[in-house]
């Protein structure tokens, strides 16, 4: 059955990469475990993840609070969306953003520079690190929060102005007990997410000093060629990821594809000009944060080396190589996903499917990566062939995501037709193909969507297998940061999000079927 | 106690306008088809809706400009008074202090007022823990020990069955008299109407389009839109 085979080959995908680090595990393992600088990477990575998740939700929550006081105003609804896109950008577009902004001959540079003071490079290093992270998480984490926030009864608010509660009274009584819940899980994500992160930290890390787990899975491999020890630091990243996603796991539930936010709240209790003018300064700051990197990057593509980038054969090339690996990945996550649906199907063990379609979550693209490059050395394979590798892990990561998207919809219409199709006899692949997938289009058509726009964006197991013939967009953009080739970097950063979104829409029309009137 | 004068709302496109004279100790039924402007007219009183014209004033004073904690009126809800993570105790200890900052006589209060409501010893329960009708009664402790002349009650007994509903509404009667307090309530049943209160409202359209001793405005012969609404 198509759902037991998928189960089990995630497993073995997993396994077979562990089995593959274990061997690969050097013999002198206590030396290496020792080593002072695996320690300083391991405390770094841990250090960072947890001042990212601390600051993004730190200044997430006030942010929601203000957006749930202030009730309707003029350009809510753009500011929440803008809040919902750095999470969509592509990893090293939102870096290049951010070297825009903050770095050396950056916008706040020029500021400072004609303000009469040097900003000095302050950029590479921890603090960029945490920008970047903030970048990313704070907005999510903001939605999240406001989400819990409309949540609650509009009475609450009702009875809280007329009791007279002051402002922080209203805040431990009613606005900690409904953010309290949300909170762990969001956290808990952002740090998970912040620990396996990679383009971030190796791009504005600046070097080894600063350097992730995964930065250090990266430089092991293709600087150092020390196969042991980077076996070691994948072990301990997926070791780490899993026992977090265990932990977690319960906490993290509901996460769903995040819905539209409802209407603004009726807040009777909100008084005072002063705690409005507070609200506004902290809205405006919170997108301008947001808002700048995004302008950054449209900007100075539009102003960037375009012409030169589209006239490059070598963009081109990548965006092809990118074009390929994106839809070997989609169609891997979709089918493995709807076989993993149909198995739950099958065998009513939804929970079991469900976690099978997890697994991805407790790896990270470089430390899976590693493994089944080791994998691919010892079965004399080269880099080049490593591209279906690449095909191969972005699949298994999106593969979650396919899940959560389509999954719920297939039990809603499993719940609806199981009966009458049993009463007919209409059964296994005669069955999906009259029933499930027709009225399964839309999720997975939009599932698919997102895959590939998120495979197109990523610099994640490319930066493992690309070499300078079959390297992708992001790769190019990385390379192009690292030459401080700027005007290139903010060129092909533009295309690259017209390509994301131009995959997203393709793929999303293509399998999903044209849009409903 | 309670005077609106040309009180003007306006909701999507309906216009509301409200001229109502209550007097003190008064208890008075609004009734009224769905959509009529009963709830907004009780949340233009407690100050949870600014009018867009008129005046309202309760004991004499003018509160139209005034926020929802500066009124002399309590209001009950349909659902929802309760906060789910304090206790019954600390729910009503709000109407005292909204800090929970509680000295020993106002502990005092708030177990004479639950006492009041037959809830002696319901102290420490969580709204979890009672039923719809005990939920309720907590809320109506909270307004005794606020204290304040005007109460508004919004279907706070809708969800309860015909006769436990006519125990509450005689029990909100009886501490009514007790303090001295006026109550407007809306209900959707013209029986609570018929049962509990000396007065009848019946809202329509945003308006009041009849007003009297309820015995009188349920007799026959019955104005037309009244006769509509009770089919």
């Amino acid at each position: 059955m198509p759902g037991i085979a998928v189960a089990l080959a995630l497993l073995a995908i997993v396994g077979g990469s562990l089995a593959a680090l274990i061997a690969t595990v050097p013999p002198d393992l206590g030396a290496i475990l020792a080593d002072r600088y695996l320690h300083h990477v391991l405390l770094f990575t841990s250090l960072q993840a947890g001042l990212s998740s601390l600051l993004s939700v730190g200044i997430a929550l006030p942010v929601a609070r203000a957006l749930a006081r202030r009730g309707r105003f003029p350009g809510r609804s753009l500011l929440l969306r803008l809040f919902a896109l750095p999470m969509v950008m592509p990893a090293i577009v939102a870096v290049f953003a951010i070297v825009a902004v903050y770095g050396h001959g950056g916008w706040l540079g020029w500021l400072a520079d004609g303000l009469g003071f040097d900003m000095g490079g302050f950029l590479y290093g921890l603090t960029g690190i945490l920008i970047g992270h903030v970048f990313f998480n704070m907005p999510f984490a903001a939605r999240a929060l406001l989400a819990a926030l409309e949540a609650v009864p509009g009475e609450s608010w009702r009875l809280a102005a007329q009791l007279g509660m002051s402002s922080g009274q209203v805040f431990r009584l009613i606005e900690w007990p409904a953010l309290k819940g949300a909170l762990a899980g969001v956290a808990g994500l952002v740090f998970m997410l912040c620990f396996a992160s990679f383009a971030v930290t190796l791009t504005l890390g600046g070097g080894p000093a600063w350097a992730s787990l995964e930065a250090a899975i990266y430089e092991a491999l293709r600087y150092d060629f020390d196969l042991g020890r980077a076996a070691v630091l994948a072990l301990m990243q997926l070791a780490i990821s899993g026992g977090l996603l265990l932990a977690l796991h319960r906490v993290l539930q509901p996460a769903p594809v995040s819905p539209g936010l409802g209407r603004a709240i009726e807040r009777p209790d909100v008084v005072g000009r002063g705690r409005a003018a507070g609200d506004a300064a902290l809205l405006v700051l919170a997108a301008l944060y947001v808002g700048l990197p995004v302008l950054a990057v449209i900007l100075s593509g539009l102003a960037g080396a375009l012409g030169r980038v589209l006239g490059s054969g070598d963009t081109w090339l990548a965006a092809g190589i990118g074009i390929a690996i994106a839809a070997g990945a989609t169609l891997l996550a979709v089918l493995g996903a709807l076989a993993l649906i149909a198995g739950g199907q099958r065998w009513r063990r939804w929970g079991a499917f469900q976690f099978a379609g997890s697994l991805p979550l407790a790896a990270s693209p470089l430390a899976l990566g590693a493994g089944l490059f080791v994998l691919l050395t010892r079965l004399g394979g080269s880099l080049d062939d490593g591209l279906f590798l690449v095909a191969l892990v972005n699949g298994f990561m999106g593969l979650p995501y396919v899940l959560r998207v389509v999954a719920p919809a297939a039990r809603e219409v499993g719940e609806r037709h199981d009966r009458l199709c049993a009463s007919l006899g209409i059964a296994g692949w005669r069955r999906w193909r009259l029933i499930d997938l027709p009225l399964l289009r839309r999720p997975i058509g939009l599932a698919a969507g997102l895959v590939a726009a998120l495979s197109i964006g990523d610099l994640g197991a490319i930066a493992l297998f690309g070499t300078p013939r079959t390297a992708t967009l992001p790769l190019l953009i990385y390379q192009q940061l690292a030459a401080y080739r700027l005007d290139q970097a903010a060129a092909t950063s533009l295309l690259l999000i017209g390509l994301a979104f131009a995959c997203f829409a393709a793929v999303e029309r293509l399998l999903g079927g044209p849009a409903r009137g | 106690m309670l005077e609106l004068r040309g009180v003007v709302f306006r909701y999507q496109d309906m216009e509301m306008r409200f001229d109502l004279d209550v007097a003190a100790g008064e208890c008075v039924a609004v009734i009224g088809p769905s959509g009529a402007g009963k709830s907004t007219l009780l949340a233009l009183v407690a100050g949870f809706e600014k009018p867009a014209a008129g005046r309202i004033l309760v004991a004499g004073r003018d509160v139209t400009s005034d926020p929802p904690a500066a009124r002399p009126v309590t209001s009950l809800f349909q659902e929802h008074n309760l906060f789910a993570h304090l206790t019954a105790a600390e729910n009503v200890g709000l109407g005292i202090d909204p800090g929970l900052r509680l000295d020993l006589a106002g502990r005092a209060k708030v177990g004479e007022a639950l006492a009041h409501v037959g809830l002696s010893g319901f102290e420490g329960r969580l709204p979890g823990q009672l039923s719809g009708g005990e939920r309720q009664r907590v809320a109506l402790a909270r307004s005794l020990v606020r204290n304040r002349p005007l109460l508004l009650l919004d279907e706070p007994f809708a969800a309860l069955g015909p006769a436990q509903r006519r125990e509450m509404l005689d029990l909100v009667n009886a501490l009514a008299r007790d303090r001295g307090f006026t109550v407007l309530f809306v209900s959707h049943q013209p029986d609570d109407a018929r049962h509990a209160a000396g007065r009848t409202v019946f809202v329509q359209d945003g308006r009041v389009a009849c007003d009297g001793p309820t015995a009188q405005l349920f007799a026959p012969p019955l104005p037309k839109a009244l006769a509509e609404y009770l089919g």
